[in-house]
């Protein structure tokens, strides 16, 4: 079934279209990795799937629903959640409590105090930060303040998660764990859409890539013809070897 | 032995709560009347500063329109003074201003840091320019006589706003919404991705703590016999909220309760005891406060308590 879809998807920041015309279709339970050079629109499509920006024109459809021009709580309620490529935490509140914002309120169906607050124990539990609940979040380290992001978007009980850059900045070890978060993430049957830069993950985890250049969708395929393909590696692939 | 001592401890902060309220309201009873003027205008800016942290405390949208709020309510008891209860023009005096609050909010909350306290500032002088030239037009007159109402029953009001008052900010405080409006100081966008409908929220909060703004001046009006769209819309009560919050740090509910009072009482008794210096000491006293108090009054406190042995776990 598919969870997503996007029609002629389109923004413009000035006269220069950040992302131009895209189609594209998620399926359900899918990982469908999002990759492209710098500046290719890749954190455009997730504020325009999110809604912090409306695509104009294009249409955004979450489970046959027209999703276009609605508030970004009111699409966190429907079940798509996100985090931030330059992580945007509350920092100065205990981690807890950050997790704590999204099962009170982005759970489409409403959570009494004592549910919320077992949700939250257990994400921060399922993320690994249950020894560290209680300090506030802007002390945790770059690659703890990333599981506390997802950990706040998974308590929205999101049935689709965007994940910006989850791996950007971290070292590999860091990198092993969060591949590993994300199999589990799988695992609870969330479909997820991945920006990632880091070659190894999007080749390991995701079924499907699509590859955005200058706004525009110039490849999508299993990971295997990506890596293959000749468009591809001319324009990113290729930028990056010489690099 | 320990079960009893959590049971005294769970009862003895709200017990000390009702004992000084009752006192406060007792107070008409055994005190003269200078006292009973002194502590209502004490009261008043601690209703300005509470109400003013309910919103600007938390979300960190630096609003400076109390004196709006407070003129609205000034000039709905100037206009409807004596026409109806007193009880009533208070209560509408809030309603009013909670409704310019919550369209002024949902035009402009949008409006970040800077612009949105300039932005603030300038409503306070607009409406009191618009005030101004629509009573000289239309009136012919500048100023309006205010009914005069005993001050007890001004100060018996007085602390009843007070008094729900705080129930309000206990209860936005200890509720989910306290959270959130937290949540949109820290991270606004974040806030609004998690679930959170921040426009509403801001607007509606914005909204209540105009509510207590205005019902404050509906009653100080009384007291001040004649008023002019200056002396009602006087950017004075936009700061002093402000610096009153700030003095006595945000972080407790108790802690602008606390910083309202030092200030006004100190402004009391610096303008009888120096009227030369008054403003001088006061400068002094903020900078002071500022740079070595960056939590206010209630940061000292807990710095304080944890530093007390065994302060550590009672504090948590």
């Amino acid at each position: 079934m598919r969870i997503l879809e996007g029609e002629g998807v389109t923004k413009y920041f000035g006269g220069l279209s950040a992302v131009a015309d895209v189609d594209f279709t998620v399926e359900e339970g899918e990982v469908l990795g999002l990759i492209g050079p710098n500046g290719a629109g890749k954190t455009t499509l997730f504020n325009l799937i999110s809604a912090a920006l409306v695509p104009k024109p294009g249409i955004i459809k979450f489970k046959g629903q027209n999703i276009t021009g609605m508030k970004p709580y009111k699409i966190c309620r429907l079940g798509i959640a996100r985090t931030f490529q330059t992580v945007k935490i509350f920092a100065n509140m205990p981690v807890s409590n950050n997790v704590l914002v999204g099962s009170r309120f982005g759970a489409s169906q409403r959570m009494s105090p004592a549910e919320a607050d077992k949700t939250t124990a257990e994400l921060l539990e399922f993320v690994g930060l249950s020894n560290v609940s209680n300090i506030p979040a802007k002390d945790l380290t770059l690659a703890n303040q990333k599981r506390l992001e997802v950990a706040r978007a998974l308590a929205t009980k999101p049935e689709l998660l965007l994940l910006d850059e989850l791996m950007a900045g971290l070292n590999q070890t860091e990198v092993t764990q969060a591949m590993e978060l994300l199999k589990q993430i799988r695992g609870e049957g969330i479909t997820v859409i991945m920006i990632e830069h880091v070659m190894k993950a999007i080749m390991n985890v995701c079924d499907r890539i699509i590859v955005l250049h200058h706004g525009q969708k110039i490849a999508e395929g299993t990971p295997q013809e990506i890596a293959t393909s000749k468009t591809v590696i001319e324009v990113y692939l290729g930028e990056q070897t010489h690099a | 032995m320990d079960i009893s001592g959590i049971n005294t401890k769970k009862f003895i902060t709200p017990g000390i709560i009702v004992l000084v309220l009752a006192l406060l309201f007792a107070l008409p009873l055994y005190v003269n009347l200078y006292t009973v003027v002194l502590i209502t205008s004490i009261l008043m800016y601690v209703v300005l500063t509470v109400s003013w942290t309910i919103f600007s405390g938390s979300t960190g949208y630096l609003s400076l329109a109390p004196a709006a709020f407070f003129g609205i309510g000034i000039y709905t008891s100037a206009i409807l003074g004596g026409q109806m209860p007193i009880i009533i023009v208070v209560i509408l005096g809030g309603l009013i201003s909670f409704c310019v609050a919550a369209l002024v909010g949902s035009l402009t909350l949008r409006l970040k840091g800077i612009y949105f306290a300039m932005f603030t500032l300038g409503l306070v002088e607009l409406i009191k320019h618009s005030l101004l030239w629509y009573e000289i037009k239309f009136t012919g007159t500048r100023g309006r006589f205010v009914i005069l109402i005993d001050n007890e029953t001004i100060y018996l009001i007085m602390l009843g706003i007070f008094v729900v008052l705080l129930i309000t900010a206990y209860l936005i405080k200890r509720s989910k919404y306290g959270l959130a409006l937290q949540s949109i100081g820290e991270q606004e966008e974040a806030a609004a991705h998690s679930g959170v409908n921040v426009t509403l929220l801001k607007v509606v909060t914005f909204g209540i703590s105009a509510f207590f703004m205005g019902a404050a001046g509906a009653i100080m009006a009384t007291r001040w016999t004649y008023i002019d769209p200056m002396i009602a819309f006087n950017v004075f009560f936009s700061f002093m909220p402000v610096l009153m919050a700030i003095f006595g740090g945000m972080g407790q509910l108790y802690g602008p309760i606390l910083g309202a009072t030092a200030f006004a009482y100190l402004e009391e008794l610096l303008l009888t005891k120096f009227p030369y210096y008054y403003m001088l000491i006061f400068g002094i006293i903020m900078v002071v406060a500022i740079l070595y108090l960056p939590q206010g009054i209630s940061g000292l406190i807990q710095k304080l308590w944890r530093r007390m042995p065994g302060g550590k776990s009672a504090n948590t």
